[in-house]
């Protein structure tokens, strides 16, 4: 309860007591939004993480080995992960549904066991310290970024190129019909989400000390999908509400912090069966209805990450 | 060399055993259940607590594991895969669900420390433990240079017996007809008078008894008991195991098991442990790249 006083009563003393957790926040938001891109074209690809591991790791890197600017490095991070992105996409975009899943998540570890870990320059399983990080530093442009990607996205969700993507969610035959170049317009899902990916890849690994190769397993993968779940992917704000809720989860509860995979995987569970368009989205709940409720307000088809 | 070879075979029983469990599920459901491989380590959580926690003899053990498994499966399959069923759901729904089964699983027994509500499960936390060898029946025989465990040998007679039994179940019984049946159309089979959701729910208790017995298999030839063995060890191998096979198929999963067990061999003889680990998810990733439909996958264009 404290956690919710303090931030009603003295915003600006919470900000400074909960830099990290803020910090936190916004990077787990970077993610869940690149992952709801591609949620949104229609496609459920588990491989943000691997992304997010060139980034970081490409930034750490530049900054052990060259002496240009920081901007720079997570530029040139989030660019690559965009560039592994469509050499990856090309193959791995023509299959659907759990395929895509799978393949996407073998493409992560992948990358972990067979590349990271065994070249010199990553430091294979030691991981790299990063001599310039800066865990206060670093939460203002996390959060400058996080309004940048989270207006754009919600900017193109409404463009021609989101009209694509939605069209190609909802019926892809349909679309090419229509004359959607539906490759492409995958191609395009799939590069933006590792763009977002790489790019919150490098904010973190600013505000780490350490780059550690463990962190870029199936375990986050999963993670990232979960926020996107649980907020709902009608439109953007709701992958970064999912990723608000669960990443302060353990910080509001206290006691609860032990068993918060417990508590992550039950809310995972109650909101997949009963709330599929996530907290965020319009409807009511599926499988129940109560008597009062009216029936035009329950969910018929609504929108949801699982219609990939 | 050939011991390598030798230990290529047991690794891919123990794979191709939790695949066979794996891609039932697929093959008759529709969809993959990550839980699996939850259940897989509790088989062998379970055992390992009733050896040591409540000094039951092995065999008992195990085979307390293993019901406790199928019990599991069915546990998913309320919990987790009828509801969706219902509302019928997208395929995809059914993966999101399964994982949060599979977080809630791990992290029960990663949080079972004495003191804790459930320390009559599990004490040891996030560690690692291995079965008291004197508790634990494990000879080890030398035969031509090579050193046999009487673990080993079982996991590879077990396994062969059990998915021989498998295929004739499936091939021969009614029950086996049934199953192949709700696997091909299940609206047609309700309407010959099966009823699906009960195979549906025997599926998942025999899928998940196999599991089980897969992880209780594990946690003894290769003395590794912790929350983590099936999320870390053969989560993702199993997933490569059935996509190289195709998925749904049950002798792919076989011979896909110990095609993968032997590709780790060969890639850990000439490069490394590091690139053993990670050879799997290269086979998965160029598999679904190249040839989707695995070795002896079927209904390709409908699947995809």
């Amino acid at each position: 309860m404290d956690f919710f006083l303090q931030l009603f009563s003295d915003p600006v003393g919470f900000y400074q007591s909960h830099e990290l957790l803020i910090a936190q926040i916004g990077i787990n938001s970077l993610l869940a939004i690149s992952i709801f891109v591609t949620l949104f074209s229609g496609q459920l690809t588990l491989a943000n993480v691997g992304f997010m591991a060139v980034g970081a790791y490409t930034t750490v890197i530049l900054s052990l080995h060259a002496s240009t600017p920081l901007v720079f490095n997570i530029a040139l991070g989030a660019l690559l992960a965009g560039a592994l992105g469509v050499v990856v996409g090309l193959p791995v975009l023509r299959l659907r549904g759990v395929f895509l899943a799978i393949a996407t998540l073998g493409f992560g570890e992948a990358l972990r066991f067979g590349v990271i870990l065994n070249l010199p320059i990553t430091g294979q399983g030691q991981g790299l310290k990063n001599p310039d990080a800066d865990p206060l530093g670093g939460v203002v442009p996390i959060l400058v970024a996080l309004a940048l990607v989270a207006y754009l996205v919600w900017r193109l969700g409404s463009s021609k190129l989101g009209q694509a993507w939605a069209a190609i969610r909802e019926d892809e035959l349909a679309a090419s019909s229509q004359g959607i170049n539906v490759p492409l317009y995958k191609m395009s899902a799939f590069v933006v989400g590792a763009l977002i990916a790489g790019l919150a890849g490098g904010l973190e690994s600013h505000i780490n000390f350490f780059v550690d190769p463990t962190e870029y397993g199936t375990t986050r993968a999963i993670q990232v999908l979960t926020f996107a779940v649980v907020g709902g992917i009608s439109n953007v704000l709701g992958p970064i509400l999912g990723a608000t809720i669960l990443t302060s989860l353990p910080e509001v509860v206290r006691q609860a912090q032990d068993y918060r995979d417990v508590i992550n995987g039950v809310i995972l569970i109650l909101i997949i069966v009963f709330r599929p368009q996530g907290v965020l989205g319009g409807g009511g709940l599926a499988l129940i209805r109560p008597r009062w409720w009216p029936r035009q307000w329950t969910l018929t088809r609504a929108r949801t990450p699982a219609d990939a | 060399m050939a011991q390598q070879l030798l230990n290529a075979i047991f690794i891919g029983s123990i794979y191709a055993l939790f695949a066979v469990g794996y891609t039932l599920v697929f093959g008759i459901l529709d969809v993959l259940n990550l839980a699996h491989s939850a259940v897989f380590m509790l088989g062998a959580v379970i055992t390992y607590s009733l050896v040591v926690i409540h000094a039951q003899p092995f065999f008992v053990a195990a085979a307390g594991g293993i019901l406790a498994s199928a019990a599991l499966g069915l546990v998913v399959e309320y919990a987790a895969l009828r509801p969706l069923r219902r509302r019928q759901a997208p395929q995809i729904s059914a993966l999101i669900s399964t994982i949060g089964l599979a977080l809630v699983f791990v992290s029960i027994v990663e949080q079972s420390k004495p003191g804790s509500p459930l320390a009559w499960l599990w004490r040891d936390g996030a560690n690692s433990v291995r079965f008291p060898a004197d508790r634990v029946p494990n000879a080890t025989y030398h035969v031509a240079g090579l050193t046999l465990e009487a673990s080993k040998l079982a996991i590879l007679v077990v396994s062969i017996l059990l998915m021989l039994s498998l295929g004739y179940v499936m091939r021969y019984t009614q029950v086996g007809r049934a199953l192949r049946a709700v696997a091909e159309n299940p609206r047609a089979a309700r309407l010959l008078g099966i009823q699906v959701d009960r195979i549906f729910a025997l599926t998942l208790a025999l899928s998940s008894a196999l599991g089980g017995l897969a992880g209780i298999l594990f946690g003894v030839a290769l003395s590794d008991v912790s929350p983590y063995i099936g999320r870390d060890q053969v989560e993702l191998k199993g997933l490569a195991v059935i996509v190289l096979g195709g998925m749904g198929s049950i002798p792919g999963a076989v011979l896909g098991g110990y095609a993968l067990g032997l590709i780790e061999a060969i890639a850990f003889i000439r490069f490394g442990s590091n690139v053993e680990a990670g050879v799997a998810f290269l086979a998965l990733f160029l598999m679904l790249v190249v040839r989707p439909q695995g070795l002896f996958g079927a209904r390709l264009r409908e699947r995809l």
